[in-house]
């Protein structure tokens, strides 16, 4: 294979990545903008980061995104992690593959579709709406997620541990907490992490099953940027933008990590 | 490393008053349509050493499986000491396992995976100490109580796996396969050491294994299994020198089947047989353990060790076949001789080589006389 990068590869490289990235990093430059005209530079300032502090009703749609976000994503990692549990433990029982697709398939569904059919629930059963709904439909559609990424893990799972467990004394429950637990957290809190982000920049669905009590902070930019953009709403956007990644490299990076060591002790175990 | 052992006969199985650790009652055990274990009764006494051997797939993990709790009989009973263990999940039996992949908790060190037992039956702080130091003592890894498993070597980590299985001081040990990822030299080492063990903790060990010298070495009964069946249950020694079947002959150790009819007599001890094996030669002459029917089909199995090659017929010896050397398989301490009788039947003859390679004595293509005695082999009922 030719390591080295040909101009026609480096060309293609530049261009994929500004296509990702550009627009992003238009919008976090132009956030420390001195001038309230967004698209005329007039040097830097931190001013639309300190302006943005002092938004209350920006503040609430923080604290409401973050409610719903963390709550979300640790109601969709216990079920997910069950799910996983339930697919790859109990082997072949009638409606396997129905069942794992039907676990799958939300990763697929588009968005305004799960929306839709979550607020049709939620006035059927006559829930009120607002953070709680959100935070439902949420765990809804990022349960799979966590699901995916804790079975692949679970995949490679010796259950002669579970069992070797069970033999010393272990009750099943303490088996799953004292052995199967600690050897898939990386998976499980890598899932946590995906579900949060999720959770965190969702839109269409929050905006189908919220209420008027509650407004997420994807709907407020969305709405303030309606009535134009101001600098104020590039400074949010970059600090979303800064958690985001933050959350996606992390939860990457301990999946790869965790993958490493197991590859390792693996290796070592072949060798020995 | 193994002591010697003391001169009392142990065999309570030959004891009609011993009480067994475990009786099996008619256990079958069906997955789906394919039935792994066949209607087996077997009793292990406590102290014993007992291994079940046999070829991969003859349900000899599923039996021991079945032994730790981990599956579930589809018919008859296990009792273990008086009790039927049918209702009581693995974490409620006296019973310990070591799986074949040692199964040690990746993420706990050699002190907590062997502490682990002892914790869970809400052990005191002393108590688990002094246990997790005896098993560390007996198993030499004091050195290595702070690494983890990744960080020992094979062996070691067989000897963590042992060392948290006996632990709790279980009534019973169950080993799977436990020898079968290390290395022949470390294999023969770690057997001595497991009678060793065994011997020191008086617990019943129960072993699967595949390897037959292994099971011959350790055990002080083996159990012959195939297809989900018990074909015999005996010592090693009688294991060999007496089998029961042909398949246990063929499987433990090397033989020779002679196939023919049998008529009584002539002269000699009680139950002599005269075996008919091939056109032109004369009859085998055996001693069988029962009255054989005149012209009933049996085999006559011999071991190649018990033939002896000369270039005259023995006439110590009652049996004699003349033939020719087709092929020597020199193994240092013993050579096997192949011979063909002029029908083209094949036996094997081991002879020891007390003297060195180049003044053997035969070679290929030499006439020989092979020379065995009445009652060198089993007469076996087909």
């Amino acid at each position: 294979m030719n390591k080295r990068l040909s101009w026609f590869n480096v060309t293609s490289l530049t261009l994929g990545f500004a296509f990702l990235y550009l627009p992003m990093l238009i919008l976090i430059i132009y956030s420390f903008n001195a001038s309230k005209l967004v698209t005329v530079w007039a040097g830097f300032s931190t001013r639309w980061y300190v302006e943005l502090f002092h938004d209350q009703p920006f503040l609430d749609a923080a604290w409401v995104t973050l409610k719903v976000a963390v709550s979300s994503s640790t109601l969709a990692t216990i079920l997910g992690t069950m799910a996983a549990i339930v697919m790859v433990r109990m082997g072949r029982f009638r409606g396997r593959t129905l069942f794992s697709g039907m676990i799958y398939a939300p990763l697929v569904m588009p968005d305004v579709i799960t929306g839709l059919s979550l607020l049709l629930l939620f006035i059927a059963i006559g829930l009120d709406r607002g953070v709680f709904t959100i935070m439902l439909a949420h765990t809804t559609f990022s349960m799979c997620y966590v699901s995916v990424v804790v079975s692949s893990r679970l995949m490679t799972f010796d259950h002669s541990l579970e069992e070797a467990a069970l033999d010393l004394g272990a009750s099943p429950f303490e088996s799953f907490r004292l052995v199967t637990l600690p050897i898939i957290l990386p998976a499980v809190v890598s899932g946590w992490l995906l579900a949060f982000t999720l959770s965190l920049d969702d839109l269409v669905i929050a905006s189908f099953t919220t209420g008027p009590s509650a407004t997420t902070l994807p709907m407020k930019i969305f709405s303030a940027v309606r009535l134009g953009v101001s600098p104020e709403i590039n400074a949010l956007s970059t600090l979303m933008i800064s958690v985001v990644a933050i959350g996606v490299i992390s939860a990457s990076l301990i999946s790869k990590r965790a993958i490493i060591r197991q590859r390792r002790e693996e290796q070592e175990g072949g060798r020995a | 490393m193994a002591q010697a052992k003391p001169k009392i006969v142990f065999d309570p199985w030959n004891d009609p008053k011993a009480k067994p650790l475990i009786e099996c009652r008619g256990i079958t055990k069906r997955f789906g349509d394919f039935t792994a274990i066949d209607n087996i009764d077997l009793n292990i006494y406590e102290r014993e050493f007992f291994a079940l051997l046999g070829p991969s797939g003859c349900g000899k993990t599923t039996l021991m499986r079945m032994l730790a709790g981990f599956e579930a009989p589809s018919e008859g009973a296990i009792t273990i000491d008086g009790q039927n263990v049918a209702d009581v999940p693995p974490n409620k039996r006296a019973v310990n396992m070591m799986f074949q992949s040692y199964a040690l908790f990746p993420h706990l060190s050699v002190w907590e995976n062997i502490a682990f037992g002892l914790k869970r039956e809400r052990a005191s702080k002393e108590r688990i100490e002094e246990r997790v130091s005896e098993m560390l003592r007996l198993t030499r890894l004091e050195k290595f109580a702070r690494r983890k498993p990744h960080q020992i070597s094979g062996g070691q980590r067989q000897r963590v796996a042992l060392a948290r299985s006996l632990a709790k001081a279980p009534k019973l040990l169950l080993l799977d396969e436990p020898l079968g990822a290390l290395d022949k030299k470390l294999r023969q080492d770690t057997q001595f050491e497991l009678m060793d063990i065994q011997e020191r903790t008086g617990t019943t060990f129960v072993i699967v294994t595949h390897d037959q010298e292994e099971a011959m070495t350790v055990a002080s009964r083996v159990a012959v299994m195939n297809n989900g069946v018990i074909m015999q249950v005996a010592t090693p020694a009688d294991i060999y020198e007496q089998p029961n079947s042909v398949y246990v002959a063929d499987f433990i150790g090397d033989v020779n089947i002679l196939e023919g009819n049998a008529s009584p007599g002539p002269d000699g001890p009680e139950n002599a047989v005269q075996i008919h094996y091939a056109e032109g030669e004369p009859p085998v002459r055996a001693v069988a353990n029962a009255p054989i029917a005149q012209g009933s089909r049996v085999s006559y199995a011999i071991r190649p060790e018990k033939i002896s090659v000369g270039f005259e017929p023995d006439p110590d010896r009652a049996n004699h076949a003349q033939g020719r050397v087709i092929d020597i398989a020199y193994l240092g301490n013993v050579s096997t001789y192949r011979v063909e009788l002029p029908g083209g039947k094949v036996i094997s003859a081991t002879m020891t080589n007390a003297r060195r390679l180049e003044r053997r004595a035969f070679t290929w293509e030499d006439e020989v006389w092979l020379s065995w005695t009445q009652t060198a082999g089993i007469v076996l009922e087909s």
